[in-house]
């Protein structure tokens, strides 16, 4: 997430200096629990709707910090022994590498008690899911005559002409490809775990590769769609929210997108396992969620703090009823283990 | 030598005090002073440099991952012939090892290590782990094999096998797009997933270019700066410094915003009708070029401007005066004086080129990227810093071995200029 995150909004507010000096003088108190978090404007998010009214309801003490996802970080306080973080935010091929290496406690599901109420991806062995992020096809509707309603669109060239922008790299690519070529959602990734899928998913990729133009930083996609350098692109669905709020008329298609979540994990031999479970289970109530939700266009794992929203911010989270039609979850088990292959084999056939 | 010294400088100045003694003391003051001067950055070298690159060599075959979390497992299978499943002995020992690896972060690093060798050989440890009992009554291969089948699969203990060694080659046939058969023998890898080689040649092409490219633009400026009047030139060379103060990413956004469909470069011209429709000038090599040699011009432009400013014009004025044609006198006389600034530049240029990551990410497409892109996608993206360390030594190695024919090639041609 740090990079969506620190692309977003690299601003650090006042808020965050403040926080940094809390964090100072709470240091000093032997029995803070420490969260850690990618920072950013979803940290500050995260200040809002859970650090401050978690101290305020608890009456406990909560020592914030951030990170860039550094996971040597965490491998090196774990097998040193010198666990001085509590809860830490991570990306889901973190929550999977780690969870294997067990740098992460397994999460006692029972005694959390609010497994039921969140969405089932948000529920894994060491992660509990903090919230949704989305890519999706995203077009200018200033633009583009037409509404393009699926991936399939996005391959038609006859329909919409003119350039389409995709991330540089397998991940999503492959998926999006197959989906084109008229694979449903949820079988995608049976199918691309065979040789066959692999070899079809390329296939269809030739069918368009003089008109994609590749990106590689989250930012691009929404500042090509507005300068008219592609009609269509796969974005981030965070990214797109930020240019509507500056008035851009880009619109997204839901249908067919693939959503990830980042985890909230409580690192192994950490002290404060009493604490940690308050404060996630705090963090995913429906109304903290909202809070969050609200503050940043992530979607809340808790679907019931979609009704809390405001209508135009509800249908701008992923996890909104309408948007997780036809929507899959990215099978990060299954980028972990085949992802080196497949973005080599990605590399090889850009070449060619 | 200096403890020699100083053994034998007692016995010389008790019996002879004279003059030579003191030479002596001198000199080795003289010595102590000079290695106490060179020693920080002796030192520094050594910390900042010999160590890394010597630990990123190592690292392109180093294979310990198993040999330290399973060490009596690794030790029985390189004695295993490989034909029929292993023995019990070595079932009951990797059980064993398997389930003690799980603390310490032992099974990440195997896990880790596995998964190249067979991509669900994660999952399939994961599965195992999560069955296997302590203490078993029946035979721990019953065991193994009854909680997955694959187990009981000889491929599942080659692979495991191929990666007990201290040692390995994968890595470095990997990045040359090689790997081991079957039978041991080396061979290219799969057409499709062919890589490296192209992307070798493609980063020296790059690489190559934009020097050529830097020389040919760089050096008339370097000319023009060395020989206007001192309060001209000066500007000039604010003009190539200015730039050079920017930074990297600003100036590689920049040129993002000029050469895109819809910006300055492409609508000027379509305005003034030249083109009809705009042209892809980014996101392609054309944009890596652009963005490469701006950035990297001033490294020309300077050694080359040191070396111009320092040859004394009356060498030409005196060989057109002697009634050779100008340009015989600038390309006989005066170029030959500026081979060690074209030198220099081009080494300086060539060598920082090579390395350049962020900006063919930036403007370049899929096929633009250099060896360093991949460098940083194994380091930081899936941790397999072994592969990072294999492509890191090929391009240690090809950029020395460029380095030494350039230099004899500089050399030679000096000797004969000479």
């Amino acid at each position: 997430m740090n990079m969506k995150n620190t692309l977003l909004n690299t601003r650090k507010t006042a808020l965050v200096t403040g926080l940094a000096i809390a964090t100072a003088s709470l240091a000093l108190s032997a029995q803070a629990m420490t969260v850690i978090s990618f920072g950013g404007s979803s940290g500050d998010a995260m200040q809002k709707a859970y650090y401050a009214p978690f101290v305020e309801k608890t009456g406990k003490t909560l020592t914030p910090g951030d990170y860039n996802g550094e996971f040597a970080r965490i491998r090196a306080m774990v097998e040193t022994g010198n666990v001085s973080w509590d809860v830490v935010e991570v990306e889901s091929p973190e929550l999977v590498r780690g969870c294997f290496e067990g740098l992460f406690q397994p999460i006692d599901w029972a005694k959390l008690g609010i497994e039921d109420q969140l969405i089932p991806e948000a529920v894994t062995e060491c992660g509990v899911g903090s919230f949704v992020w989305s890519t999706v096809l995203a077009y200018d509707a200033d633009r583009l005559e037409g509404t393009p309603l699926s991936w399939a669109d996005f391959w038609d060239l006859e329909t919409f002409p003119g350039k389409r922008g995709l991330r540089r790299g397998a991940k999503y690519t492959l998926e999006f490809a197959l989906m084109a070529d008229g694979v449903s959602s949820s079988d995608v990734y049976d199918v691309l775990a065979t040789e066959e899928g692999v070899a079809r998913a390329f296939a269809k990729l030739d069918e368009i590769k003089e008109h994609i133009q590749w990106w590689e930083a989250g930012a691009q996609p929404p500042q090509w769609l507005v300068a008219g350098d592609v009609v269509m692109s796969s974005s981030y669905n965070g990214r797109i929210a930020a240019a509507q709020e500056e008035g851009r008329n880009l619109a997204i298609t839901w249908n067919e997108s693939l959503y990830d979540l980042d985890y909230w994990t409580i690192i192994e031999g950490s002290t404060q396992v009493e604490d940690a479970y308050e404060f996630i289970r705090f963090a995913s109530q429906a109304d903290t969620q909202a809070v969050y939700s609200s503050n940043i266009p992530y979607g809340p794992v808790n679907p019931a703090a979609i009704g809390a929203l405001s209508e135009a911010q509800a249908k701008r989270m992923p996890t909104h009823a309408d948007n997780l039609i036809g929507a899959i979850a990215v099978n990060t088990d299954f980028w972990v283990d085949f992802g080196e292959e497949l973005e080599q084999r990605f590399n090889s056939w850009a070449t060619r | 030598m200096t403890s020699a010294l100083a053994m034998s400088q007692p016995a010389i100045s008790e019996k002879v005090p004279g003059l030579k003694a003191q030479l002596r003391r001198a000199e080795r003051l003289r010595k102590l002073k000079a290695i106490a001067l060179v020693a920080p950055l002796a030192i520094f070298l050594v910390i900042a440099f010999v160590i890394p690159i010597s630990n990123m060599l190592w690292r392109s075959v180093d294979n310990s991952e198993v040999m330290q979390v399973m060490p009596e497992t690794a030790r029985l299978l390189t004695e295993w012939d490989g034909k029929d499943l292993p023995s019990e002995a070595v079932f009951s020992v990797f059980a064993q090892e398997l389930r003690d690896s799980r603390t310490g972060g032992g099974l990440g690093r195997i896990g880790r290590r596995l998964n190249y060798e067979d991509p669900t050989f994660r999952t399939l440890l994961t599965q195992t782990l999560r069955t296997l009992p302590a203490t078993t009554e029946k035979t721990w291969s019953e065991t193994l094999q009854s909680i997955h089948p694959r187990w009981s699969e000889t491929d599942t203990w080659l692979a495991l096998q191929r990666a007990a060694p201290a040692t390995t080659d994968r890595y470095l046939l990997a990045a040359l797009d090689l790997q081991r058969g079957s039978d041991g023998s080396i061979e290219r890898i799969d057409e499709n997933q062919r890589v490296y080689q192209q992307v070798f040649v493609r980063t020296l092409v790059i690489a190559g270019g934009v020097t050529l490219i830097c020389l040919l633009m760089g050096f008339p400026l370097a000319y023009l700066l060395a020989t206007l009047p001192t309060s001209q030139s000066n500007l000039l060379m604010i003009f190539v410094l200015l730039p050079f103060w920017t930074s990297l990413l600003v100036r590689t956004a920049a040129w993002i915003v000029l050469l895109q469909s819809g910006g300055l470069v492409n609508t000027t011209l379509m305005t003034l009708g030249l083109i009809e429709s705009p042209l892809q000038l980014v996101f392609n090599r054309i944009g890596v070029f652009f963005a490469m040699v701006h950035i990297l011009l001033p490294f020309m432009i300077l050694p080359l401007y040191s070396v111009m400013k320092g040859i004394s014009p009356v060498y030409q004025r005196a060989a057109t005066s002697l009634g050779a044609h100008p340009f015989a006198a600038f390309w006989q006389i005066y170029v030959p004086q500026t081979l060690s600034g074209v030198a220099a530049g081009t080494i300086l240029v060539f060598i920082m080129a090579i390395g350049y990551y962020i900006t063919p990410a930036l403007v370049g497409g899929p096929s633009d990227q250099m060896v360093s892109y991949f460098v940083a996608y194994y380091t930081n993206t899936t941790n397999n810093w072994g592969m990072a360390a294999a492509l890191g030594t090929f391009l240690l190695i090809a950029t020395l071995l460029l380095y030494l024919v350039y230099h004899k090639l500089v050399n030679q041609k000096q000797l004969i200029r000479n």
